[in-house]
């Protein structure tokens, strides 16, 4: 108990620079997940409409999956060096793989006698994806977008590693100085912010979801 | 008739023409559809009837264009058509497949009303229509369309499907075993208001089965393929009195007495009343079939049925004779093959 009333003195303390931070964080997160998302959902439905190499593709992204986020972020350290850009190219990179495999999937689950049935009642191509195909696969693309965001929110934690300025500011001054309070005040925001942007976007998906019996 | 129905013109069906249309797919060894050619009248109702692999899913997709032919033409009425958009002419056939393919993230109304949506059709007409179509396939729209597909049966599904067909009013419907995945219960209802909708709308429909049972139910003219040709052409009673070889005979079972009673109309079957008529004769509708007759001379016991009017007015009787008659009458008109004779007569 003691511990807990330390890190709301320590939030007490500088408010401002705690929602700076947070806010930080979260922009950063956010342009990561834009980014990806308007780099990857494209991508996996090009794989998931290449009829010869589509499995193949999704294959090799998916064994990428395995690299860790961190080894991400010091990856581009040489090449891209300190700060803000780097971070951003990293953290979408991580939103890759999630995005990749879900819009993969949730294209290639639709029924074909859905899509056979579009065409047969006189859709164009454009009409038959926005109209049936996309909708039908966007819960699943909206799952992926949900773990992507988790793995970016969490991850841009490690930005501050290289000199952004996120909530990981106070994990590594926690570190630094062994100060739990620094810590624990850090990893509830990061907590927090994973956790809401876990419940928004389940909500998106919930919105989109075919309906049941 | 409701007073929607009565706002629109009775619409007729299209005449439609195959000529030497084949169908090649690559790595196939023979092509699926093999140099068809076929006339059919407007307002007609064709079934494509064979075994799974003769080609009769492939040639009814050939004529909205799902499948490209690799030979020949398709003439519905004076259009080629390959002169039309692929999307433009399908817009103007109704299409319905087995597995529904029905949108399962639209209401029902939205499903229905899809095909005016893609003709631009006015906000109020496209209400009015699926509305009319809705009661049209026995669905009330009150509480059918604001549902999802997945909150509808089987057979209710399916009757979407034929409402989203109908709603350009098209004067060509493509049927792809649309009964195929159903039960017995529920398959026999649809056939009925099936083919309620085509008395009512004449619209020329081709539709695709492996169930004979079905095919004669609903034919005008049933299309007999193997190996994507065309082994008979011709009325349900002419393919099951008179097959035109082993093949057919034995796809249609030709053998079964029952079935070729259920083509017999029991006025053409019946007698004059003579002098011995009991007013205690069971009656029965003049406009059924003998296998009809049959079930009602075993419910009742009795040997002679008064054959009765739309009115009700008995007008002529039938006995066992009378059908023992008929049958071998169908049977005589077959040609020299005897294999038949003696099924009927004893």
């Amino acid at each position: 108990m003691d511990t807990l009333r330390e890190v709301l003195e320590f939030y007490r303390e500088r408010p401002d620079e705690v929602l700076e931070l947070a806010w930080m964080h979260t922009e950063l997160s956010l342009i990561a997940l834009a980014i990806g998302t308007a780099i990857f959902v494209p991508l996996g439905i090009l794989f998931a409409r290449w009829t010869a190499g589509g499995s193949a593709a999704v294959g090799v992204v998916a064994s990428l999956r395995v690299i860790p986020s961190i080894a991400l972020i010091f990856l581009f350290y040489p090449l891209l060096g300190f700060g803000y850009q780097p971070a951003l190219v990293a953290l979408t990179i991580l939103a890759g793989p999630p995005l990749i495999l879900n819009t993969y999937a949730g294209m290639r689950q639709v029924d074909a006698s859905v899509l056979e049935a579009a065409r047969g009642v006189g859709m164009n191509p454009a009409q038959v994806f926005f109209k049936v195909h996309l909708p039908l696969a966007l819960p699943v693309i909206i799952a992926g977008m949900r773990s992507a965001s988790v793995e970016i929110f969490a991850s841009a934690t490690l930005a501050s590693f290289i000199g952004v300025r996120t909530l990981g500011q106070y994990i590594v001054t926690g570190i630094s100085l062994l100060d739990t309070t620094y810590l624990l005040a850090g990893g509830l925001l990061i907590v927090a912010l994973v956790l809401s942007a876990e419940i928004i976007l389940g909500g998106f998906e919930r919105l989109v979801r075919v309906p049941a019996a | 008739m409701s007073r929607q129905q009565q706002e629109r013109d009775p619409q007729g069906g299209s005449a439609i023409r195959l000529e030497n249309l084949s169908k090649q797919y690559p790595n196939s060894p023979h092509p699926a559809v093999d140099n068809v050619s076929l006339d059919i009248e407007p307002g007609e109702f064709v079934v494509f009837l064979g075994p799974s692999g003769c080609g009769k899913t492939t040639l009814l997709k050939m004529v909205n264009r799902i499948y490209e032919p690799t030979g020949g033409k398709i003439w519905i009425d004076k259009t080629e058509v390959h002169e039309l958009a692929a999307p433009q002419l399908r817009r103007q056939i109704g299409y319905v497949i087995q597995q529904t393919g029905l949108f399962p993230h639209m209401r029902i109304a939205d499903n229905v009303a899809t095909v005016p949506r893609l003709l631009k059709w006015k906000k109020a007409r496209i209400n009015r229509r699926v509305e009319e179509l809705l009661d049209l396939v026995g669905l009330p729209p009150e509480s059918y369309a604001r549902r999802y597909p997945a909150q509808l049966s089987g057979g209710e599904q399916q009757r979407v499907g034929l409402a989203r067909a109908l709603a350009a009013e098209p004067s060509t419907m493509l049927m792809d075993e649309p009964f195929g995945a159903l039960d017995a219960i529920t398959r026999n209802r649809l056939q009925e208001e099936l083919l309620r909708i085509h008395r009512q709308i004449k619209q020329t429909i081709l539709f695709v089965t492996h169930d004979i049972d079905e095919a004669v139910r609903l034919a005008d003219r049933i299309v007999v393929l193997r190996q994507g040709k065309v082994e008979q052409f011709a009325t349900p009673l002419e393919i099951i009195s008179n097959p035109a070889n082993d093949f057919v005979a034995e796809l249609v079972g030709a053998e079964d007495v029952l079935r070729r009673m259920s083509l017999i109309p029991i006025a053409s079957a019946a007698t004059a009343i003579n002098g011995q008529r009991n007013v205690d004769d069971p009656t029965i509708s003049g406009s059924s079939f003998l296998r009809d007759a049959i079930g009602t001379m075993v419910e009742t016991g009795s040997e002679r049925l008064s054959v009765v009017d739309e009115d009700g007015h008995p007008v002529k009787s039938l006995t066992m004779e009378d059908i023992q008659q008929a049958v071998s009458t169908s049977d005589a008109e077959e040609n020299a093959s005897e294999r038949r004779a003696t099924s009927a007569s004893d």
